[in-house]
């Protein structure tokens, strides 16, 4: 079975579970354990997206 | 001081599994993804470290990523073997059933291959959180 993801989807697959491990793992009680995931979570998505603008703008 | 008795016993019976479990939770852990958490009943966090991990490392071998065997040649090759076999188990089924052939013809089939190699570091990550939670250094 293969797959096909958009940059943007595998970009996205990629912090959801990422952010799910750092959170659970770098943090203590539960409420910062879900504060900590979605800021990485936004960290990540943030970061494609700045990226994604800045390629834009070299090729044009 | 019976009561005492009583006490002291499941006290050093306590620190015995206690002293058992910083080997057996990262070790576990480090097989099954998430398993390490579960034997210590921390199960919603070992059912999404697990989630987290299987959903990385089948989604990479379904984007064609490689898996890589030991080997001693490019360097990059060796930290991605190093990475790899951080998913434990996982690994060992993949090397065994010969999947993650990987595919250099599909762009997305590198993307796949990077998956596979940080589902076992998050999974090395996991493995020592369940150490900490073993040793009492988390809750």
């Amino acid at each position: 079975m293969t797959i096909e993801l958009s940059h943007f989807s595998a970009a996205l697959l990629f912090a959801i579970c990422a952010s799910i491990v750092f959170g659970i793992t770098q943090r203590n009680t539960a409420r910062d354990m879900i504060r900590y995931g979605a800021y990485c979570f936004s960290l990540f998505i943030g970061g494609v997206i700045i990226a994604s603008w800045v390629m834009w703008f070299i090729k044009h | 001081m019976a009561n005492v008795q009583n006490t002291t016993a499941l006290t050093a019976k306590g620190s015995a599994e206690a002293g058992s479990m910083t080997y057996i939770a990262p070790l576990a852990g480090w097989l099954l993804p998430g398993l390490g958490h579960l034997i210590q009943r921390r199960y919603l966090r070992g059912v999404l470290l697990m989630l987290a991990v299987f959903v990385m490392f089948f989604t990479g071998l379904a984007m064609q990523g490689k898996v890589y065997s030991f080997n001693t040649g490019d360097l990059l090759d060796i930290l991605g073997f190093i990475g790899d076999v951080g998913a434990g188990a996982l690994y060992f089924i993949a090397r065994t059933m010969d999947w993650g052939i990987g595919n250099i013809h599909r762009a997305i089939a590198d993307y796949g291959t990077k998956y596979i190699v940080v589902a076992g570091l998050l999974n090395v990550i996991a493995a020592v959180d369940a150490y900490h939670i073993a040793i009492g250094k988390k809750q």
